[in-house]
């Protein structure tokens, strides 16, 4: 198996800003809804290429749903992007009942997720978006972990879906380390680097500190697996029995609250299948608040070095047989 | 205009009393449902249905029918029964509404399959917006059939109706009719107290929007102001249609605390024979 490198960092709204290009060339129902922060988001590439396909709507996320819902209704592939705490606790109700309800074909574009958007502070910090969409009936919840793969859940929820789906991605320049040519199917997770011990399942931007802490757990003698869950909902069953079975222990990894989200959406496989000892790493039941991208993961603990202390704390538990 | 359609004024007044027959039928065999509502839309219903809409009960998905949009989900038996008496499905099955499996939810659901039912709706102030949404499409591709939404006057409250507004006279969407049943009342007393809804012309046009007032049951008001909204370009329309809730049966007109009950087996019967009495239906 590679060792992942970073190509470089990245924003992954960019990779959604590109995909919903090539989504707009090759499809002429795609069409994009701006809530005014169309650059913030990325996709003012998409507005810039086909003005026709582009309509701004202004700051009314609400109606932002309610149009796409008609536009999807009448053929159309709408996708609606703002920030992440906007599109999924704004326009709550309208995203349940015109949009799930009715089982149709929006795209929810979720920006500046996560605590790494920083200075702007807890209001713009999107980190119950994954709870929030993952239990609406008929969603497919996406998380992808870097701009290479962003690019490729964009092209996903437009071409190989037909209901509702939310897209999460972040602001900050992050690595960008996944290859373009691996297969990008929903519900279907990766195992980027393999190990016995334990396994890291992770979501988003910590899937790159996920790595880190595996690479460096194997030089002092452990084997760390590593599975990218960048799909939600459906998350792939399969995998995470398989990591409870062979590798008897669990930490989560996430840029959202620990309630609801990714450690709540594998515990709940867990429990049913093969209980194993999970313990979670994302937001502790708190707000966030201003500062540094950097500041910020470390001050909320979702760090390589969270990570690692976690997975060492699991390891020395699972050799005392979980006493 | 299909051969099945009329814009006899009487004949579509009679059509609304077979339609108010039918909901309080259905709604008595529900033994729950809103019945002043549902009543106070039939003559409108009957005006959309049997004369202003282009449509085809055989071919409900016909894509260049005319579209409606219930944003107030729960009268939803005023459209059952229309639909029911128009041919989109047999007349028996309103007996079924809000019975378990039926294809007649307590509010619209187009998950079920009954023809005719474009949007699954009931949480008040999404409908304009899905109809402006229906709208900017038709008008991208520049189709010609229009999108009508049903909006109740209470639902007026919610404040992304008027973000619908504001979108759709921005897009300049003339292929789109906004019909507000204007009763003046809802759950807890008259609009004006709730929460004041006039000046509710000035606010519309204030939006941009061509406003009508008109009687809501009068059917040659309003087949006469929809020839007029055709001619309108470059805005959407709204008609405000002043209703009396609960039309048709004197003993509840105007009684707000008919918005969400429904008539015992007793009651039925005296409403039903006074419906029938008017028309000898």
């Amino acid at each position: 198996m590679n060792t992942f490198r970073n190509k470089g960092d990245k924003p992954t709204k960019i990779g959604f800003g590109e995909g919903l290009v090539e989504a707009g060339n090759r499809n002429q129902k795609v069409v994009v809804l701006g809530a005014d922060i169309t650059s913030s988001v990325g996709v003012n590439f998409f507005a810039e290429t086909f003005p026709t396909r582009f309509f701004s709507l202004g700051i009314a996320e609400q109606n932002c749903i309610g149009i796409a819902a008609g536009l999807s209704l009448e053929g159309k592939i709408p996708v609606f992007s703002t920030y992440g705490v906007f599109a999924s606790l704004r326009a709550a109700d309208q995203i349940r009942v015109s949009v799930c309800y009715n089982n149709l074909h929006v795209i929810i574009g979720g920006a500046h997720c996560g605590v790494s958007v920083g200075p702007d502070g807890a209001t713009h910090q999107a980190l119950e978006d994954i709870a929030i969409m993952r239990v609406l009936p008929n969603m497919t919840v996406l998380s992808p972990c870097d701009a290479t793969q962003t690019k490729q859940a964009t092209l996903a929820a437009i071409e190989n879906c037909n209901g509702p789906v939310y897209l999460r991605f972040g602001r900050e320049p992050m690595p960008d380390f996944t290859d373009s040519s691996s297969k990008f199917i929903i519900g279907k997770a990766h195992v980027l680097h393999p190990g016995n011990d334990l396994s890291i399942i992770a979501t988003g931007h910590l899937v790159w500190e996920a790595l880190q802490a595996a690479y460096f757990l194997e030089t002092i003698g452990y084997s760390i697996r590593v599975i990218n869950v960048h799909t939600i909902k459906p998350i792939d069953v399969k995998i995470i029995i398989q990591a409870a079975r062979e590798t008897g222990a669990i930490i989560t990894a996430e840029e959202h609250q620990i309630y609801g989200g990714l450690g709540s959406a594998v515990s709940e496989v867990v429990t049913q299948f093969h209980p194993v000892p999970i313990s979670f790493v994302g937001m502790n039941d708190k707000f966030g608040e201003s500062g540094t991208p950097g500041e910020l993961m470390e001050k909320f603990g979702m760090t390589t070095h969270n990570l690692i202390k976690s997975c060492k704390k699991m390891l020395a538990r699972k050799k005392n047989g979980f006493k | 205009m299909q051969s099945w359609q009329t814009s006899d004024p009487e004949q579509l007044l009679k059509i609304a009393n077979k339609i108010r027959i039918s909901i309080v039928e259905s709604l008595t065999e529900a033994g729950s449902g809103h019945l002043g509502g549902s009543l106070d839309l039939a003559d409108i219903f009957s005006c959309l249905y049997f004369c202003i809409l282009k449509n085809d009960p055989k071919n409900p998905g016909w894509s260049d029918r005319d579209r409606l949009v219930l944003s107030i989900g729960h009268v939803v038996p005023v459209l059952y029964a229309t639909l029911a008496h128009a041919g989109y499905f047999p007349i028996e099955e309103l007996n079924t509404l809000r019975k378990l499996n039926s294809r007649l939810q307590g509010h619209p659901a187009r998950d079920r399959g009954l023809p005719g039912i474009e949007l699954s709706a009931g949480s008040l102030g999404q409908g304009l917006s899905v109809g402006t949404g229906m709208a900017l499409a038709g008008k991208s591709d520049h189709r010609t059939h229009r999108i009508f939404v049903i909006l109740g006057d209470g639902e007026l409250q919610e404040g992304s109706v008027w973000e619908a507004a504001m979108s759709a006279a921005h897009y300049h969407l003339d292929n789109l009719i906004a019909i507000v049943d204007r009763n003046g009342l809802q759950i807890d007393g008259r609009t004006e107290n709730v929460m004041k809804l006039e000046p509710l012309m000035d606010k519309w046009r204030s939006f941009g929007w061509l406003v009508f007032s008109i009687d809501g049951h009068n059917p040659e008001q309003l087949l006469e102001t929809v020839k007029m909204i055709q001619l309108e370009k470059n805005r959407p329309s709204v008609i405000l249609a002043n209703t009396c809730m609960g039309k048709g049966i004197l003993r509840i007109e105007g009684d707000p605390h008919w918005h969400g009950k429904v008539p015992n087996k007793e009651e039925s019967i005296e409403f039903i024979e006074e419906l029938k009495n008017k028309f000898n239906q």
